[in-house]
């Protein structure tokens, strides 16, 4: 029994609230897409991404074109520069530059996959704490506080002290210092979405609880865990390097950043491009991820507080 | 001394660096002890027309023309100085939410003595003392010490609002200017506020702007009334020439839109968009949403008529407007069914850990019925409501759907009991998933509730067309859309799984007038067509005249009364529901 004259006013049109999507717009529609590419737009990522970028292609190009084998003797110990060895030669008579290009890929490698195993599980028990709110999330929260209450490079010393110095555990272990910083972050993000109306309407209908944790919950989290990802990045390369030069990470006569300056570090005065090189390099790669990461957040702040409109 | 306190001539406020005007050629004269009713949909400019009452332009905004005198002096030639001594000394102003306009952080004593100590110079500590009791006194709020040192958040609402009107009141103003301060009160405290406004308006002779989207509260308080739409003021004149006698043709089909208690009539929305600011077209801006435009209305904007002395209106065709816009409503058609029981509640007591909230509580909804739950806010009726759906399961006492019993957690229930009970809630803003697609969000239902059938794109189009979107609406986030946009696509949500109950937790209370009558009018015809029932929860009485078979009026966790709407609205046995139609403010009176 529809009355004629109600129905005119039920078509209120659309045209003029929603545009054809266009493909710029699409993009922009994914929110972590949208918030690199602003970031992308701000001096400091583009310095960020210089540096990165230029220390990923040496580690990643360095083993095929350095002029000698990193395990070959080629001049006097602690021998400055020469024709032969652009940086002159390390504690052992090797040559500095070969070593340097060959000592980078073991440091990303590892960085990036502690950080990305760190990130991951971090974001899961951050998700699950904030979404079960009772025991779980205390469950969760104090489980993170005991692994939070040991200093990173403590927790992993004490780790590779007791099993050896395997590279995967030294993977594991940070990864396992990160996770609950990570956890926290995101849980502190995800327990104001949790209150909003769309998780009850998804309890409503009887979603999964993992669908709403990752369908839901996951998507409107995406800023801190980009901001996450690049700053826990960042401590990744430190912790390894200084796992490295501890003595804990690869072995001699592997080359690698952190076992370079631990090797040289005596004959400094001497011959201080086997110490300068890897250092500036570790030291810049963390200042490159980081001018990355501080640009991540200041563009998220920008489109969240759009969104939030 | 000139007789008028305030005199807007022409005023004009643009975006910053673009010439894209927000309100133009505003011209409005309030006298001392009257009140001024500026009325308009959200985005009409209303709220800019009271700031520039306080020499203020909001940020990406500037002054682009016109003036503003108080008292006769232009608020244009004041320095900053001055306008700090004008603001709140001589032009006070009433926020429109008082939670977060006083400091959280401050007892009262320090807030209303910072009002004071601003623009109560050479007044001694013991006189601003006095005063500012008085002032508390002016609004029935206890002025003792203890009350003083209270902190803001140890106040209701109610006495929120007032501490903000004797703040506001506090320093003598000759002017003062209200911006919505009863929206997200309940009625009875509403009645109250206005009550105070009123009196101490008459009493000081202060002239008031109140600003508002409520037509029915501007019909009770103001003397003379304004009607914005986008930007421009298109009607004004004394509350009866506008109400009785309405020409503009928006002005009649905003109250054809405005639910009444006593008038037994349906409401009727008006179709298409206010157009924003730079969107505006070159001619009269209601043109596009017109029923009676001809190619006179496409020429120029319409200049202002005058139809009987200050009762003026910018449009070419008010007489036509008088005769074909009927400012009654279609009258509410109702379907008698054989009763077939959907939704029942048995015995229903509900708490919050150790806190009982609802007392032994049992209703019935029939098929294809409307039962309306009225309660304020407190009362327990979202509580019920989330008891029904399956997201309150701290409760005893039964909620069955037809004759079988559910388990208290959505989680528990079956698929298909799931199905049957769909839940649409408040706010549109915040139940879509903003970075989900709107056709992502219907189409999730449908899979869940009808997995494996093809064609979603269709079926996800016919979802939206239902609710009178278009189809190509699916590709839209939530945050494109407007509000009344987003609780249809939250209705097209619900109305995907194929319910026999829709449970409506106050959908329109976030909505403007127009768009809630439009969402009504899709109610009605859905509970037609569909079958579907209704539990419809709202604090707004008026509402339910239009919508409700039956009403539940609901206070401190207990139905106090329950019968068919025209019955418990017209002869109320409750005194609870008395006051509260007492309360009521209504155009008609």
């Amino acid at each position: 029994m529809s009355n004629p004259a109600l129905d005119t006013s039920v078509d209120v049109g659309l045209e003029a609230a929603v545009e054809p999507i266009t493909g710029a717009a699409v993009l922009q529609r994914r929110p972590w897409l949208g918030i690199l590419r602003n970031a992308l737009r701000l001096g400091r990522t583009k310095i960020g991404v210089a540096i990165v970028v230029l220390l990923v292609v040496i580690a990643v190009l360095g083993p095929l074109v350095a002029p000698h084998s990193p395990t070959e003797f080629i001049a006097v110990p602690n021998s400055g520069p020469s024709s032969d060895a652009l940086f002159g030669a390390d504690a052992l008579g090797r040559d500095v530059f070969s070593r340097f290009l060959n000592g980078g890929l073991s440091v990303l490698w590892m960085a990036a996959s502690a950080t990305l195993l760190g990130v991951v599980v971090g974001v899961g028990v951050g998700l699950l704490a904030a979404y079960s709110r009772g025991w779980l999330d205390d469950v969760l929260m104090r489980a993170s506080d005991v692994v939070l209450a040991f200093p990173q490079i403590i927790l992993a010393l004490l780790a590779v002290s007791a099993i050896g110095p395997k590279l995967w555990l030294i993977v594991i272990v940070v990864a396992v210092g990160h996770m609950p910083r990570v956890a926290r972050v995101i849980r502190g993000a995800a327990q104001e979405v949790v209150e909003r109306d769309f998780v009850k309407a998804a309890e409503a209908v009887g979603e999964k609880r993992s669908r709403i944790v990752f369908g839901e919950l996951l998507p409107n989290v995406t800023s801190p865990l980009l901001v996450e990802l690049g700053l826990r990045m960042t401590y990744s390369i430190g912790l390894v390097a200084a796992v490295s030069f501890l003595g804990f990470g690869l072995q001699p006569p592997s080359s690698d950043w952190g076992l370079m300056i631990n090797e040289n570090r005596l004959s400094i005065t001497v011959q201080p491009w086997a110490v300068l090189l890897p250092v500036l390099a570790i030291g810049l790669l963390t200042v490159g991820t980081n001018l990355i990461t501080d640009g991540i957040a200041r563009a998220a702040i920008g489109i969240d507080r759009k969104a939030a409109r | 001394m000139t007789a008028t306190a305030v005199e807007v001539r022409d005023l004009r406020v643009e975006l910053t660096g673009r010439d894209i005007d927000v309100v133009d050629e505003i011209s409005i004269e309030i006298r001392p002890g009257e009140v001024l009713g500026l009325v308009g949909e959200s985005g009409s400019g209303k709220t800019t027309v009271g700031m520039a009452l306080l020499g203020h332009v909001r940020r990406g905004g500037r002054l682009g023309g016109g003036a503003v005198l108080i008292d006769g002096s232009d608020l244009a030639r004041l320095d900053d100085a001055g306008l700090r001594g004008l603001r709140g000394g001589t032009v006070a102003y009433i926020p429109q939410d008082p939670g977060t306009s006083l400091n959280p952080a401050l007892r009262l004593r320090t807030q209303l003595r910072e009002m004071l100590d601003a623009h109560a110079g050479g007044q001694s500590d013991a006189e601003r003392d006095a005063r500012l009791r008085e002032a508390l006194g002016e609004v029935a709020l206890p002025s003792d010490d203890g009350f003083l040192s209270r902190y803001p958040h140890q106040l209701s609402g109610g006495q929120q609002q007032r501490v903000a009107i004797a703040m506001a009141f506090a320093c003598r103003p000759n002017v003062i200017v209200c911006d919505e301060p009863t929206t997200g009160l309940d009625v009875t405290t509403q009645a109250r506020v206005l009550e105070t406004v009123r009196d101490l308006c008459r009493s000081h002779s202060v002239a008031a702007l109140y600003v508002s989207h409520d037509l029915a509260v501007v019909a009770e308080l103001a003397d003379r009334v304004a009607v914005m739409y986008a930007g421009r003021i298109v009607e004004s004149g004394t509350r009866d020439q506008l109400f009785r006698a309405a020409r503009h043709p928006y002005t009649r089909r905003l109250l054809r839109a405005v639910p009444d208690l006593e008038g037994k009539r349906g409401v009727v929305g008006i179709p298409g968009f206010a157009p924003l600011p730079g969107r505006r077209p070159e001619w009269c801006f209601f043109e596009p949403r017109c029923t009676l435009a001809t190619d006179v209305c496409r020429s120029a904007f319409p200049p202002a008529f005058e139809f009987e002395p200050g009762h003026r209106a910018r449009c070419y065709h008010t007489d036509e407007a008088m005769r074909e816009v009927p400012v009654e409503g279609a009258t509410s058609v109702s379907v008698e069914h054989e009763p077939e029981l959907v939704l029942a509640i048995r015995a229903l007591d509900a708490h919050y850990g150790s806190r009982a909230t609802l007392f032994g509580i049992e209703l019935e909804v029939h098929r294809h019925e409307c039962l309306a739950l009225v309660g304020e806010s407190g009362s327990g009726k979202t509580t019920l409501a989330r008891c029904v759906a399956g997201l309150h399961k701290d409760y005893t006492g039964a909620v069955c759907l037809g004759d079988d019993e559910l388990p208290p957690a959505a989680r528990s229930r079956s698929d298909a009991a799931r199905k049957q009970i769909q839940y649409v809630f408040q706010n549109p803003y915040a139940s879509l998933n903003p970075r989900r697609t709107v056709g992502q969000t219907v189409a999730r239902q449908l899979e869940l509730f009808f997995p494996g059938r093809k064609d979603m794109g269709r079926r996800v189009g016919e979802c939206l067309e239902r609710v009178a979107l278009s189809a190509s609406a699916a590709a839209a986030y939530p945050d494109e859309l407007s509000g009344g946009e987003r609780q249809r696509v939250a209705i097209a949500r619900a109305l995907a799984a194929e319910p026999a109950l829709m449970v409506c937790d106050e959908i329109t209370s976030a909505l403007d007038v127009s768009v809630q009558a439009a969402i009504i009018d899709l109610l009605r015809e859905l509970r037609t067509d569909m079958g579907l029932s209704l539990l419809f929860i709202t604090h707004n009485l008026a509402l339910i005249r239009t919508i409700a078979d039956r009403v539940a009026v609901m206070t401190e966790g207990r139905i106090v009364e329950l019968g068919p709407t025209a019955q418990v609205l017209e002869h109320p046995n409750a005194p609870y529901t008395q006051q509260l139609l007492a309360n009521t403010p209504s155009i008609a009176a």
